[in-house]
């Protein structure tokens, strides 16, 4: 693999407090992140993760306090943002309202002091790019939100930029709407070879567009991985909550066994599931488990009754209370054949594969 | 309907209150600048007889109109000091130099009847001629343009055409070029000093942003004659600045800071800044933060985001300010009177003049429409190049 196009290097960044005395955590500790030529990375957390001061730093609107951003391995991090060359979509698209579409859209290469002609017929294959070749002419406003946001991406990809960066780009739009727009990045990055960096605080979205994914909580960097292995191995209890939907049941570890723990759920039973990371006989636990791989009649398993079976079209949510009344989420196909009637008793099973026992750790920094 | 027709009920006392307090006084003072009922209250008489005159040599009529009129004028006069002969006199002025004291000295000739043509004459021979009895023709009213024109440096020569008046006696056209020029100075020092302001209001956190136009609009709590006084004590010889600098060293003898065009226009940038600031920084507040970073990213340096971002999106803004501050500066008058010399006066001041000093309303009124004239062109002007859609105030 070539050198990566991006790197940060044990970036970190602190906002000055906005109060005398208030501690103010660092928004930014450390982070090691690369990206690779031509690679979609999403950005994913919760707010207050990182993830915007991540992208402001690469953008140039904000100085990191300490560590390196390597772009093509030259240090970039303290030079202006209009010196980078980095093409940015905000997410409120950011469009300039007094110009057409087209001075928008030729308005990096005005910048770039390229002849007229020559950045007229870019800015005309740009619009054809995001099929929007008849609205040169137009401006901003006279535009839908979907319209807009390609203009927008329109902008920053025609002076060819390394990498473009996403700042929420599909917050705005509705739901029909943004998986569109999804398609059409997806499809646009594709095509040109575009190395994209995304944020989002969407984890579905996050699956849906990206190479790889970088979750980020606290200011830290949790787990960075393609989205099937983030779905599937998640590194920790954070991850495996904000990644998908999971169960999450609080527990005590009684044995270890080639890498899979026995978990005792107090007062209701002991159920195996793979160890993930240090963990220790007689310590706490967070055992996850997913709703599609819940089983219902298992032989051997945990007592529970089914509160609740929600049809959803192409699944049926159950809802199940423990003894204790900690609730449990299934999903079943809908096809399916028996399902319990609500009130039923059932046996909570799974293999222990697909169950993970994480170290137990408060909610996310 | 009906809401609508409650709704004009409802501030129906305020229309008639504009209407009384406001329209009426100033339609009835503009209205003195064409009124010409001077001499027609005296020489009413003399007027009839000139009806129907061919101008060249005067009739026998109206000697013995001419001096039935101005004995009883003067009788009037007498009876109840009115002045009338002395207002009609200047007014013929105007028209005819020299009527300003042939008119009394001829009432003094005839203050017995019979004889009127030779008592007339006896006053002076140009009697005889055509050009005083065409002055009073020409003055006879009821509507004159010669005040109006005259705040223009026209007037009608002998054969009724629109003359430029001669040279030295041109007045009021400098007097309005210095008044806009004045009035454009402080505009533009006005606009070099609010943007920046405006932008560091705009840009301020959102904490800072009251205490900031709480500093800007500080100058209102105070009236327009206090801040200007406050310049005096300042600029004045042994004043603070020159003070401070003669301390400092950097002077040998004061400047004279005061009774020119430099104290006049300190003082207007400083009463006039907070109505330039306010609507700049209402244009730059409504704009999207994105947009400046959004620019940057794509390559444009600090600069180039000024003029093709910042500069364009709070044009209507600047366009509002600019008015705004133009249109009162044109009407300043306190403040040129106080701080300025008598190269510094503005129009305004020389309406007071011609109200106060002078008494001469019609002068006064005539001027009142040529500033008024001059806001409407500025107006008019700023609607046809900018348009008033695009106006934006705070």
């Amino acid at each position: 693999m070539d050198a990566p196009l991006l790197r940060f290097e044990r970036v970190s960044k602190r906002y000055p407090a906005p109060a005398r005395g208030a501690a103010q955590p660092a928004a930014l500790a450390g982070l090691d992140l690369e990206i690779a030529r031509g690679e979609l990375l999403t950005l994913l957390g919760p707010s207050g993760s990182g993830k915007t001061t991540t992208l402001m730093l690469l953008a140039g609107f904000e100085t990191p306090d300490s560590g390196r951003i390597l772009l093509e391995g030259r240090d970039i991090a303290r030079l202006p943002a209009h010196k980078r060359g980095i093409g940015v979509v905000f997410q409120s698209y950011a469009l300039f309202p007094h110009m057409t579409v087209a001075e928008n859209v030729g308005f990096p290469l005005e910048a770039r002091n390229v002849p007229r002609g020559e950045r007229a017929a870019r800015v005309a294959r740009a619009l054809d790019m995001v099929r929007l070749p008849e609205y040169g002419d137009r401006r901003p406003a006279q535009l839908s939100g979907g319209q807009q946001q390609r203009v927008a991406l329109a902008r920053a990809m025609v002076f060819e930029p390394p990498i473009v960066l996403l700042d929420e780009p599909l917050g705005a739009l509705d739901k029909a709407l943004r998986e569109e727009m999804q398609h059409e990045i997806r499809v646009l990055h594709q095509r040109l070879g575009l190395t994209m960096m995304y944020v989002t605080h969407d984890q579905s979205e996050a699956l849906t567009l990206s190479d790889r994914i970088a979750v980020l909580a606290g200011g830290a960097l949790r787990q960075v991985a393609a989205p099937r292995d983030l779905y599937d191995e998640p590194a920790d209890a954070f991850v495996a909550g904000f990644v998908g939907e999971n169960n999450s049941l609080p527990a005590r570890v009684v044995s270890m066994a080639d890498g899979v723990a026995r978990c005792a759920l107090e007062g209701i039973g002991t159920m195996p599931a793979r160890a993930v990371g240090p963990l220790a006989a007689g310590g706490p636990c967070v055992l996850m488990v997913r709703p599609e791989r819940l089983v219902l009649d298992a032989p051997e398993g945990l007592p529970a009754q089914l509160a609740e079976a929600l049809f959803q079209g192409d699944h049926v949510r159950l809802r199940l209370v423990l003894p204790g009344g900690a609730e449990v989420i299934a999903k079943r196909p809908v096809g399916e054949a028996a399902l319990p009637a609500p009130g039923a008793a059932v046996t909570l099973g799974w293999a222990a594969g697909d169950a993970r026992a994480f170290r137990a750790e408060g909610p996310a920094r | 309907m009906t809401s609508r027709r409650t709704a004009l009920l409802l501030i129906a006392p305020l229309l008639v209150g504009l209407l009384v307090g406001f329209v009426a006084p100033i339609g009835a003072f503009l209205w003195r600048a064409i009124a010409d009922d001077e001499v027609a209250a005296v020489l009413p008489r003399t007027l009839a007889a000139l009806r129907g005159w061919d101008g060249a040599t005067p009739p026998d009529g109206a000697f013995v109109a001419l001096a039935e009129d101005l004995r009883e004028a003067r009788a009037q006069d007498a009876a109840t000091g009115a002045g009338g002969i002395a207002r009609a006199a200047a007014r013929l002025n105007a028209e005819w130099p020299g009527m300003r004291s042939l008119l009394p000295a001829t009432g003094r000739r005839v203050t017995t009847p019979g004889e009127e043509r030779a008592k007339i004459l006896s006053a002076s021979a140009e009697w005889d001629t055509g050009a005083p009895w065409r002055a009073i023709r020409s003055a006879g009213g009821p509507f004159t343009a010669y005040r109006l024109l005259a705040t223009l440096d026209l007037r009608r020569d002998a054969a009724g055409d629109i003359v430029p008046t001669p040279e030295e006696q041109r007045i009021w056209r400098g007097i309005l070029l210095r008044t806009l020029w004045i009035s454009l100075s402080a505009t533009l020092l006005c606009l070099l000093l609010g943007y920046p302001l405006a932008w560091l209001i705009a840009t301020a956190p959102a904490r800072a942003q009251p205490w900031l136009l709480g500093a800007v609009l500080l100058p209102f709590w105070t009236s327009l004659i206090v801040r200007t006084a406050a310049w005096m004590v300042l600029l004045q010889k042994e004043g603070i600045v020159n003070a401070a600098l003669l301390r400092l060293g950097l002077l040998d003898a004061p400047l004279p800071l005061l009774m020119n065009r430099f104290a006049v226009l300190v003082a207007m940038v400083h009463i006039l800044l907070p109505f330039m600031v306010l609507p700049i920084a209402a244009a730059l507040r409504s704009m999207d933060p994105a947009l400046p970073r959004a620019a940057a990213s794509l390559g444009a340096g600090r600069l180039r985001i000024f003029l093709r971002v910042l500069l364009p999106l709070s044009l209507p803004g600047v366009g509002a300010g600019c008015l705004l501050v133009f249109i009162q500066a044109l009407g300043f008058y306190v403040t040129p009177a106080l701080l300025g010399g008598p190269n510094d006066q503005m129009l305004a001041w020389f309406i007071g003049f011609h109200a106060n000093r002078l008494v001469d309303w019609g002068m006064a009124a005539a001027l009142s429409v040529l500033l008024l004239g001059a806001v409407a062109l500025v107006i008019g002007l700023y609607g046809r190049l900018v348009g008033f859609d695009r106006v934006r105030t705070a």
